[in-house]
């Protein structure tokens, strides 16, 4: 037997109790993880899960991989930076519906035409839990649940899916905190697939959202092969209802990996800039 | 103040000549300060730039700045060059020689061209009338008319003849011009050559009818020479710092750092990503690092001002990085194309939080490279941000100079080492407050780069004794670290200081020299290192000064408030506060001190 300790989904989880309310989606999607990781059996040590800010952005703390929690909305471009720089790690970037659709919109655009190799999971709630319920970029016009927006937003919600594929996502997947089973597998599916892969998670917040708890009767899974053709795919998905499930569309672009060589040393520019004094004529 | 040193009778006239490459000359100048204008397109720049490369192979030293519009073709442009015997830290008072190939426009920039009764016009009088300005200063103005001797040579352009009047007129031989224009349009072809040769031979002709304006012989031995723009010399000194990883959005007057590093790079085995904005670029430059690869971006005012939040991140969660800020007029877009001190506010005191970091300068061409080098190295070695203030009067500046000095060596990195033992403390709370960092992939290493407060192992906290222990260990490692002699350029003795950063330390340096020639002792102080701030080496600095002159390109007088905040200075205290985007000229110094005699 190799020297190779076999790792449980339990040890990819950390001691950390989270801050996230009883019922949260965000603990299946945390089980879920853990258990796709210990699935993959790739080392703890290289792993890298990216966040920014939100409730379900608090993740890494609660795992045991290497991890940055960074500021609101730059998640994919920090994990870029990381795999970029890192081919040989696991990037993952994890993340809420405001994160990465708002704040972070731009991002979640350039990282789908990028198509770095890392996998993003896109925990879609509908609602700005951490600040205490406001609308989000996927809630619907007409919630008028918040404060801040009491006619609602009057804003037509964005639709990941859609959204991700028009802009080049190479891997969609979506998965239901209510079956953490289906999403670690989608989750392992993403790490595998080479390029950028989307993991949208409906992912019910109980404390803002108490209504999404119906969600585990709206879901229904794909029954059909994954999408491979991006023009198919959005023709498929244009009338989509948010709920369909499973591996969504699985394309074939080449992952970006700008080529690198060891030709020369930084003290070898130096020769370009020294001027040789020459006699005339 | 009289100026002494122009047209002088150089030392060098009565030496031998080293053969090599001018005729001998009796007489000659130790510096000439000449302009080439036009309109964008024209060809201006690029004459100077030919001028310039010449007199370096003929053994000068030389400066060329330039003054440009925001327009990406047809605006105006001038090349203002000084080419002299021995290196130059600044433009000087006055042009000695205007070379106009037409007055396009020509009133948008007078103001960067300052003419005196001793200057020389040189103006195509199929170009109009000469502007009112020009006659107004006094100067001498002869007519060439570069445009039909062009017209005579096939394919001759005007700015060839202009740059073989030049030359000709400082004494710069023309077979010298002809084997660098050969080597820059070789592969053009024969004709391209042949034309512009013809040209060229025009203007030299030409200026046999124009009053002399001849160099002296440069000097015999000069030692090794570099031709080199302050924002080369800043991607050099990124990559000798051991630089590997580089996303930025393009920004002027910043992007030729990131034009010169991306192919350096690739060589090198690193990368230069070009990001979809300054949020994604410096996040993707806080990735980078925290995986392990040494890590910089390249901006100016408006990118900083956007990549200010992530700066707070890197320095909480102690992610070593650089951001080179090439400063242009503000606020807002400002004037993209020239050059002003104005963000050294926003570099020093834009983090919000108690946010310690290092702001560093650099005050020459060639020390771009130098502080740039030492700034990644001060960064990787005390784990933080260092933000490094250029700015387009160096970042867009050519100079012919010595090769410049190694900064100060430095550990580099403290990194965790794989571990079978459980608790590693990523932000143990250490004597020098810089605490070993793990690299992913370091087995028993793991933990969570954290923005927010946290304790010793990177676990999320609120508590008062967590954030009062992390402020004092971020605090600590900047305060307590010993930054050795580089902090500052100090030279000269005496009672008074001209106190200055940054690219106004080039005419400081050249108007200190002149007092000194002229019987004045004066020192220069140009900090380096602007945080953390330094009073006890400063106050050590200053000991029996009684008289500090600030000089400075902002309006708000930002430096000078910077040092009154955190430094004690002497009861006499004079500002030479300008805004760009006119530069600060030895003689404005010099008759400030004047006032002090």
């Amino acid at each position: 037997m190799p020297d190779i300790p076999v790792l449980t989904a339990q040890d990819f989880k950390s001691d950390i109790k989270p801050i996230w309310c009883p019922g949260c989606g965000d603990y299946s999607v945390l089980t879920a993880l853990a258990k796709a990781c210990a699935e993959l059996g790739r080392p703890r040590e290289s792993i890298a899960l990216i966040s920014g800010i939100g409730c379900s952005s608090r993740l890494p703390a609660y795992t045991s991989v290497y991890g940055f929690h960074g500021v609101h909305g730059r998640a994919l471009a920090l994990a870029a930076g990381v795999k970029l720089a890192r081919p040989d790690l696991t990037v993952i970037a994890a993340g809420g519906d405001g994160d990465g659709l708002s704040i972070g919109g731009n991002h979640f655009l350039h990282a789908c035409r990028r198509n770095v190799d890392m996998t993003y999971i896109l925990m879609d709630n509908q609602v700005y839990g951490m600040t205490k319920g406001q609308a989000s970029p996927t809630t619907a016009p007409d919630w008028c649940e918040s404060k801040l927006t009491p006619a609602g937003t009057g804003i037509a919600p964005v639709a990941p899916l859609l959204l991700a594929l028009a802009a080049g996502v190479n891997f969609f997947a979506r998965g239901f905190a209510g079956n953490p089973n289906e999403l670690a597998r989608l989750i392992a599916a993403g790490i595998t697939h080479p390029g950028f892969s989307v993991i949208h998670v409906l992912s019910p917040c109980v404390t803002f959202r108490a209504e999404q708890r119906a969600w585990k009767q709206a879901v229904h899974a794909l029954d059909d092969a994954p999408a491979t053709d991006r023009a198919a795919a959005m023709m498929r998905y244009a009338g989509d209802d948010g709920f369909t499930t499973g591996i969504l569309y699985a394309g074939s672009t080449p992952p970006f990996m700008p080529e690198r060589q060891h030709a020369m040393a930084a003290a070898d520019f130096e020769a370009g800039f020294v001027v040789e004094r020459q006699a005339a004529g | 103040m009289e100026r002494d040193h122009i047209g002088e009778i150089s030392e060098a006239a009565s030496e031998p000549n080293d053969g090599a490459s001018l005729p001998p000359r009796a007489v000659g100048r130790s510096t000439v300060s000449l302009a080439l204008i036009g309109a964008g397109g024209a060809g201006a720049m690029r004459a100077g730039e030919i001028l310039l490369d010449v007199a370096a192979k003929a053994g000068f030293f030389g400066l060329m700045t330039r003054a440009m519009g925001a327009q990406i073709r047809g605006g105006e442009a001038a090349a203002l060059l000084r080419i002299a015997t021995a290196p130059v830290s600044s433009p000087d008072d006055h042009l000695d020689l205007l070379v106009a190939l037409d007055w396009a426009n020509f009133s948008r920039f007078a103001a960067e061209l300052p003419l005196a009764a001793t200057s020389l016009v040189i103006c195509d009088p199929d170009e109009g009338e000469v502007p009112t300005a020009i006659r107004e200063s006094g100067a001498q103005s002869v007519a060439l008319a570069m445009k039909k001797l062009a017209g005579a040579v096939p394919g001759g352009r005007t700015n060839m003849v202009a740059l073989g009047a030049v030359a000709a007129l400082i004494g710069l031989p023309e077979a010298l011009v002809t084997e660098v224009l050969a080597r820059q349009l070789g592969r053009k072809g024969d004709t391209v050559l042949a034309a512009s040769a013809g040209a060229l031979a025009l203007g030299v002709n030409a200026a046999a009818s124009l009053p002399p304006l001849r160099l002296a012989a440069p000097p015999v031995v000069t030692g090794a020479r570099w031709n080199i723009s302050g924002n080369q010399a800043t991607g050099l000194g990124a990559l000798k710092g051991g630089v590997g990883f580089v996303a930025a959005y393009p920004i002027t007057p910043a992007t030729e750092v990131l034009e010169w590093m991306a192919p350096a790079l690739a060589k090198t085995g690193g990368m230069l990503v070009q990001a979809e904005d300054e949020l994604a670029a410096i996040n993707m430059v806080i990735g980078a690092s925290f995986a392990g690869t040494p890590a910089l971006t390249a901006t100016s005012g408006p990118g900083l001002s956007l990549m200010i939040e992530a700066l707070g991140l890197a320095v909480a969660s102690e992610t070593p990085l650089v951001v080179v800020d090439v400063m242009r007029g503000g606020p807002s877009t400002g004037i993209p194309t020239k050059s002003e001190q104005s963000d050294l506010d926003i570099a020093v005191h834009g983090l919000h939080g108690d946010a310690p970091h290092l702001v560093l300068a650099p005050n020459s061409i060639g020390d771009c490279a130098v502080t740039t080098q030492w700034a990644v190295a001060l960064a990787e070695t005390l784990q933080t941000v260092a933000i490094v203030l250029s700015d387009q009067a160096l970042g867009q500046s050519r100079a012919v100079i010595a090769p410049p000095p190694a900064p100060p060596t430095l550990p580099g990195r403290l990194i965790a080492t794989p571990t079978a033992a459980a608790g590693y403390q990523r932000y143990a709370l250490t004597a020098s407050g810089v605490s070993p960092m793990a690299i992913p992939g370091t087995p028993g290493a793991r933990y969570v780069a954290d923005g927010l407060e946290h304790n010793v192992r990177g676990v999320p906290s609120a508590q008062a004794g967590d954030h009062h222990a992390q402020l004092d260990k971020r605090a600590r490692k900047l305060e307590s670290f010993d930054y050795g002699e580089a902090w500052a350029d100090r030279e000269g003795e005496g009672e008074i200081a001209l106190l200055t950063w940054g690219s106004a330390t080039g005419p400081a340096r050249e108007a200190a020299r002149r007092a000194r020639d002229a019987g004045i002792a004066v020192r220069l102080i140009s900090l380096r290192l602007l945080l953390p701030a330094r009073p006890v080496l400063l106050a050590a600095a200053l000991d029996g000064v009684r008289r500090v002159l600030v000089i400075e390109q902002s309006h708000g007088r930002q430096f000078h408030k910077f040092l009154r905040a955190n430094y004690d200075l002497p009861a006499e205290v004079a500002v030479i506060s300008r805004p760009g985007p006119l530069p600060i000229r030895p003689a404005d110094i010099l008759a400030r001190l004047a006032t002090w005699e």
